[in-house]
């Protein structure tokens, strides 16, 4: 009897784990099976789930109304560029706060945090007009030095977790067996806290690749990235729902795969150092 | 070469004085041990000694020269870690070239002088292996063999058998007095062990929250202790301190006496007592007994003693072995 219900048990509990999985994937779901509707099956009613006609008409389109490559360049150059500068400062930051911590290191790390707990429209206006004045609006450079700044308290957050995870006489060896403090980071720390580095960039770069809010506000075009491209897609006349959706798609499919990929550093990612 | 002395050595963290005036001479060759009960200061005193920490007064001198100011990777030391400390992500042969490669030596003398320091060690097999493919006692061997490649002026052992078994410990015991003998480096071990400080040492220094109690070779140590601390600290089972009327009669406040330095009798004897509990080792008997007027006592005896608990016995010190303390706790002659 008990036998039983353990597997009954187990057999529900797995229903119910796809299930939830399921409604989560649903939007993503929803719009990949729109993408590939006429725009009047896709504001059918009752919704039209699988059994439609299927066309490539809405991604033949938005590919020839706006340059989809453009977009996705930008994309791509401003979350890996803005997130490798970004390590470049985090990884000294955090080392510091992690190995050689002074009295203000804890106030230092909760007030970095707490920048972004602030919403950021509270700041747009400011950082709008700055960006104006330097001459920085629609600049790969203008909004790249944002993403860089909205993601580095969590970059040095994440990197400082990690490296505290690494044993200090390690470090301490290395000292001894005359390495300099360069030859510290780049010989022992960096090797060892590789896959605390990946992870931590993995995320920042899926953060920065979905970062909407800095991207629609501060460029129009030329540094335009794929928040943008789909941005386009919502006219005055109303949404063109199965344009948009072909869009959308076409923005999330690159990130999507990469993480599914990466599945288990960025479960490590986001759990960093929850288990110890 | 290798000479090390400490002038008034103070360390501080905060408020808290963890090292209060040190001075100590170790000559170049020297094994000295630092020994001493959990937080009495001894690893703190060689990781001021290797510079992993910064003196908060005094100086350190290295073969006469000024070094307290001088970082750890500039002061021709090398040391062993409890936990051995290896890098994970290099083979046995990078962790014990590394050292080589930092101070910039060509490729083909760093592979010679690695296979030197491997075949000292029993290590050549294992050259490809990463840490984690070793056993406990292969990993301080190659924590051994990285600090041996360097040619250091001293060797800083903390701890380095505590996180070995029994057995494994003995022999690496005796493979580091081994070592010392071959290199004739100097040697500065640091280690909660007595047993392991009494074997190994030609100096021992015993260190109590944060000074020094007593410096000398072991049976220094041993035979005159100067005061309780050191008394109670060297020689295993712990020396029997008596107050009370046993001491009084001989002019002092405490007397002491090693457990093998009494006499038991089943007949007559200075202290009659009852036995709790008798250890059978074959090669020795402890027996564990409650004097009437002197508390408990810890006796030993060679060979096999058939004593049976609840039996009661007679014991005498031996007069020449017996040590006396004053009212302070120091020696008196």
């Amino acid at each position: 009897m008990a036998m039983k219900k353990s597997t009954r048990e187990r057999v529900g509990i797995t229903i119910l784990a796809w299930v939830v999985a399921f409604l989560i994937f649903f939007p993503i779901l929803w719009t990949f099976l729109t993408s590939f509707k006429s725009e009047l099956d896709a504001i059918a009613m009752p919704p039209k789930f699988l059994f439609f006609h299927w066309t490539l008409e809405n991604y033949l389109e938005v590919q020839s109304r706006s340059n989809y490559l453009r977009f996705a360049s930008n994309s791509i150059i401003l979350s890996i560029g803005a997130n490798i500068v970004g390590l470049i400062i985090a990884v000294p930051a955090a080392w510091s706060m992690a190995f050689a911590p002074g009295r203000w290191t804890k106030d230092l790390l909760m007030w970095m945090l707490s920048t972004k707990m602030m919403p950021a429209v509270g700041v747009l206006v400011p950082i709008y007009l700055i960006a104006r004045t330097l001459h920085l609006l629609d600049s790969l450079i203008g909004i790249g030095l944002v993403l860089l700044l909205i993601n580095l308290p969590l970059l040095v957050w994440m990197l400082y977790t990690y490296f505290k995870e690494i044993p200090v006489d390690i470090l301490e060896a290395a000292r001894m067996d005359g390495a300099s403090l360069l030859n510290e980071i780049v010989y022992v720390l960096t090797p060892m806290a590789v896959p605390g580095i990946a992870s931590t960039m993995l995320l920042a770069v899926i953060l920065s690749w979905n970062e909407a809010f800095w991207t629609l506000n501060l460029t129009t075009s030329a540094a335009a990235p794929l928040t943008q491209f789909i941005a386009s897609f919502s006219a005055p006349e109303g949404f063109f729902w199965a344009k948009l959706s072909a869009a959308s798609t076409l923005a999330i499919a690159p990130i999507l795969i990469l993480g599914w990929f990466s599945q288990k550093q960025l479960v490590r990612g986001l759990t960093f150092g929850a288990v110890k | 070469m290798g000479s090390i002395q400490l002038k008034d050595v103070r360390k501080a963290f905060g408020a808290v004085n963890v090292i209060n005036g040190v001075s100590l001479d170790i000559s170049e060759g020297e094994f000295a041990v630092f020994v001493g009960p959990s937080g009495c200061g001894k690893s703190t005193l060689l990781r001021l000694i290797a510079g992993l920490e910064d003196v908060t007064s005094g100086q350190v001198l290295i073969d006469a020269k000024d070094m307290t100011n001088v970082g750890p990777s500039q002061r021709g030391l090398a040391m062993v870690f409890q936990s051995y400390a290896l890098y994970p992500h290099m083979s046995v042969r990078g962790n014990i070239a590394f050292a080589l490669k930092m101070a910039g030596q060509k490729a083909d003398v760093i592979e010679q002088k690695v296979r030197k320091a491997a075949a000292t060690l029993n290590l050549t097999d294992y050259l490809d292996r990463k840490p984690r493919q070793l056993s406990g006692g292969q990993r301080q061997r190659v924590a051994i063999g990285r600090a041996i490649v360097r040619e250091p002026k001293a060797f800083l052992f903390d701890e380095p058998l505590s996180n070995l078994d029994a057995a494994l410990r003995v022999q690496m015991r005796v493979e580091i007095g081994e070592l010392h003998e071959a290199l004739k480096t100097t040697m500065v071990y640091v280690t909660h062990d007595q047993v392991e400080a009494m074997t190994m040492a030609d100096k021992i220094v015993v260190l109590d929250r944060g000074s020094v109690a007593q410096v000398g070779s072991p049976l220094d140590l041993y035979n005159r202790p100067n005061g309780l601390f050191v008394a109670g600290f060297i020689g295993s089972p712990t020396m029997n301190l008596i107050k009370g009327p046993p001491a009084a009669k001989r002019g002092a406040e405490t007397i002491g006496i090693r457990p093998e330095h009494a006499d038991i009798s089943t007949t007559a004897g200075e202290w009659p007592a009852k036995v709790r509990l008798a250890e059978h080792l074959g090669s020795d008997t402890f027996v564990h007994a409650d004097g009437d007027s002197v508390g408990p006592l810890t006796l030993r005896l060679e060979g096999e003693a058939p004593l049976t608990p609840g039996q009661s016995i007679f014991v005498t010190p031996r007069e020449a072995h017996l040590h006396r303390f004053d009212k302070d706790g120091r020696r008196m002659n």
